[in-house]
């Protein structure tokens, strides 16, 4: 087939000049459709100046965003390689462009030929399409040229050359709006299209239907093409793109063979599994020593405990009865002096005692335990205060761990390594029913379960993202529960640590291969498309660590309020004692813990985080520890990735998590107390 | 040498696509750009079969299994 085939039927009412077509003044729907990983989020933002995450691996967007450009609705989707319903997030884009007012296609330049399947497809729809060829920065540096006049000849809608990241050709989105315009389709295609269209059925439903999408027939109440038909029509477009390619490209040096030679690196096995030692160890010593460590021991217990708990009590103190316990510990921790003062009336009530107190209290190594006689004083500024430790919590303790755990998978996500992780990975999840894709969700689960339930959607079928939920809410902690544990195991040394992974992979390994050998169905195989692999741009870095932690900032905040205030009331009323007395066989015996764990519990079922919190107060020995943070990183998932999780997955599947994990976290942990403790 | 599978295939062989299996993921390959009578080139196979191709500037990943079903010619 030659190019000159690429006319259109109808010259006026097909290729009608776009300024006849803009409706005056009426709100239109403009939405970003485009390739996986091309950069539509990144238009997106700059658009509507919002933010959506923006990733280098394709499938960061899974859902719809919605937002206002220039006095019209501008619409974010997830990337597709075609209009179609092969999976979830296809069906989704899908019925948002068949509702279109305009689109603007955003293509990769470097992969024109994969691209320009879609962007023809757009345009055999019949819908108004502009094209935004982007990654022309890349263009430059591998010295390769497309003629985009050539191009938009022969697609018969307007080219526009951009660089998303460098924000070139910004300031023609909107000019691409407005030029938008039904392209060229093919005369072949556009005599089958009139066949369906005949049955009053809007042109792009219909070639949906000759490609045979049932339900976009069954809505029509057409008859569905064939999946025959489909292929005749796939490869004939193929055909049609590789014609365009071969007329608009020019590449002066075969140069992008060596541009990803770090990323066929890390896929050699040779080289790709110390290349990933290397960056887990690196990220060890980043998390767990510099922040787990030097920077938390600083704001945990110089700011948090030393100046914000110590002022904001004693203040409350002046005025209200109190006793307090002063231990001076030396530099190893134990006690070398020892004093109580009481205040019946207060602090200030007594000048003489409080000058005492006052130095003795401040001087090196001093530890201040407030205990309060007002029961409402106590909830509020008490050891489990609502005001006192959830501060320090949020602000002191989880927050420097939280933006650096956000940080690293920011890195992460930004290199263009996942892709190639989930490629090295594959055969080894194969054995447990997933592919290697399996593993961005599970990766992104370290950072926030919550967020990574939702990410289960680009999985190819149902079985897999059931077993990759129920790995995310059983096994995998999150990065602000990651942050206790990291902080409770900090200088107890190899040991502990290695007894935590590896129990924690055992469940993993069981888990999974009893699920893959219970759910119904087949697994698809790996086939994902790698992007190049390139330093991560710090910009986007930063910006998407800032947003995460506010995000998390703003979640956690509240329900540490309400977690805080529920177990104070408890432990005021007597709730507490009560709930502790009822478990204590089961913690004492069966997980060999101190009965107050079992506030652990309570709270946990609030946040994970917050239950392994409650585990800072006891005083317990290493392999208590151990036990139980096997515990608690196996219990129920916070609230928000419970809500999250029954509405992907249903409440039956939902449900029946959520009680596995109470059976698997004290199993196991009853079993690891049994043999270790 | 004659029709052979995609899993076959070593690193640095290219090789041209005869046959691709039936279906869905037919089409999904279609789109990806691997067509029947493409070339193409296999630029990593990793320990359990797990093949990387390269097509133009674009890397793709196929899994053990779906490369199993994939005729080629290795050339
Ligand atoms: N070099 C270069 N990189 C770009 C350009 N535009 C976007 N990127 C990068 O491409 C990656 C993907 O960008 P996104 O905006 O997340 O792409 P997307 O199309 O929304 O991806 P999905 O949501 O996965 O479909 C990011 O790492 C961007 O930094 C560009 O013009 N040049
Ligand atoms: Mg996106």
């Amino acid at each position: 087939m030659k190019t000159d085939n690429l006319v259109s039927l109808d010259k006026d009412k097909i290729i009608t000049p776009y300024t006849t077509l803009i409706k005056p003044k009426e709100l239109q729907k403009v939405v970003l459709v485009g390739n996986p990983n091309v950069g539509k989020s990144c238009f997106f933002n700059f658009m509507s100046g919002m933010y959506v995450d923006v990733s280098n691996f394709p499938g960061t967007t899974v859902s719809i965003t919605k937002s206002h450009f220039q006095g019209n609705d501008v619409y974010d989707t997830p990337g597709i390689y075609g209009v179609g319903s092969f999976n979830d997030e296809e069906k989704v884009a899908r019925d948002i462009i068949l509702s279109a007012d305009v689109i603007l296609n955003v293509v990769n330049a470097l992969n024109l030929d994969r691209d320009l399947f879609l962007t023809l497809q757009l345009i055999d729809m019949g819908k108004k399409v502009s094209v935004l060829l982007n990654f022309s920065d890349e263009l430059k540096k591998r010295k390769i040229k497309i003629d985009t006049k050539k191009l938009s000849d022969l697609l018969g809608v307007e080219v526009y050359q951009t660089a998303a990241v460098d924000k070139l050709g910004f300031d023609q989105i909107g000019e691409a709006v407005n030029s938008a315009r039904v392209g060229k389709q093919e005369l072949d295609l556009h005599f089958l299209l009139n066949q369906v269209m005949e049955k009053s059925v809007p042109q792009s439903d219909a070639l949906l239907i000759l490609e045979g999408d049932e339900a976009i027939a069954q809505k029509n109440n057409v008859l569905c093409g064939t999946a025959d038909e489909r292929e005749r029509i796939y490869i004939n477009r193929r055909n049609r793109v590789n014609e365009i390619v071969d007329l608009v490209e020019y590449e002066d040096s075969k140069k992008g063979e060596i541009f990803n030679h770090l990323g066929r690196l890390c896929l050699n096995p040779v080289t790709g599994i110390p290349i990933l030692l290397f960056m887990l160890v690196l990220m060890y010593f980043f998390i767990g020593d510099l922040v787990s460590q030097r920077v938390v021991n600083f704001t945990e217990n110089k700011i948090g405990k030393d100046l914000f708990e110590y002022n904001i009590k004693s203040f409350t103190g002046n005025y209200t009865p109190v006793y307090v316990d002063v231990k001076v510990l030396d530099n190893n921790g134990s006690v070398i002096n020892n004093k109580t003062f009481n205040f019946p009336s207060g602090i200030n009530a007594n000048p003489t005692l409080q000058k005492e107190f006052s130095e003795f209290s401040k001087q090196n190594g001093a530890q201040s335990n407030f205990n309060f006689q007002n029961p409402f004083v106590k909830i509020f500024f008490g050891e489990f205060g609502v005001i006192t430790m959830t501060v320090t919590y949020l602000l002191f303790l989880l927050l420097p761990l939280v933006i650096g755990f956000y940080f690293v998978m920011a890195l992460l996500e930004d290199s263009g390594y996942l892709p190639r992780l989930a490629t090295m990975l594959d055969r080894s999840f194969n054995k447990i029913g997933l592919n290697g894709k399996a593993v961005i969700p599970i990766m992104l689960g370290f950072g926030c379960i919550t967020m990574a339930n939702i990410t289960t959607r680009m999985l190819g079928s149902e079985r897999e993202k059931s077993i990759v939920t129920a790995i995310l809410q059983f096994v995998i902690p999150c990065s602000a529960q990651l942050a206790v544990i990291a902080a409770l195991l900090s200088g107890a040394g190899f040991a502990p640590m290695i007894l935590y992974i590896s129990v924690i992979l055992t469940v993993l390994l069981v888990l999974s291969t009893v699920l893959n050998k219970m759910l119904p169905g087949e697994s698809s195989p790996l086939l994902i498309d790698l992007p190049m692999i390139r330093f991560p741009r710090m910009s986007n870095v930063f910006k998407k660590t800032f947003f995460r932690s506010f995000g998390f900032m703003k979640e956690a905040s509240f329900w540490f309020f309400i977690g805080a205030l529920a177990v104070g009331i408890m432990e005021v009323s007597g709730i507490l004692l009560v709930w502790q007395d009822v478990l204590a066989p089961f913690t004492t015996t069966w997980l060999k813990l101190p009965k107050e764990a079992a506030n652990a519990f309570v709270m946990g079922m609030v946040r994970r985080d917050f239950g392994a919190a409650g585990l800072f107060h006891m005083n317990l020995s290493i392999m208590q520890k151990t036990v139980s943070i096997i515990t608690i990183t196996l219990f129920v998932p916070c609230i928000a990735s419970f809500v999250v999780m029954l509405k992907e997955r249903g409440w039956k599947e939902g449900m029946m998590i959520w009680f596995g994990t109470w059976i698997a976290a004290f199993l196991v942990g009853g079993i690891v107390a049994q043999i270790v403790i | 040498m004659p029709n052979s599978t995609l899993d076959k295939a070593k690193k640095g062989n290219p090789f041209i696509v005869v046959k691709l299996p039936s279906g869905n993921i037919k089409s999904q390959l279609i789109r990806l750009g691997i067509a029947e009578g493409d070339t193409l080139k296999c630029i990593q196979r990793l320990p359990g079969g797990t093949i990387v191709v390269q097509k133009n500037r674009q890397e793709i990943a196929v899994g053990f299994d779906l490369a199993k079903k994939i005729h080629v010619i290795i050339q």
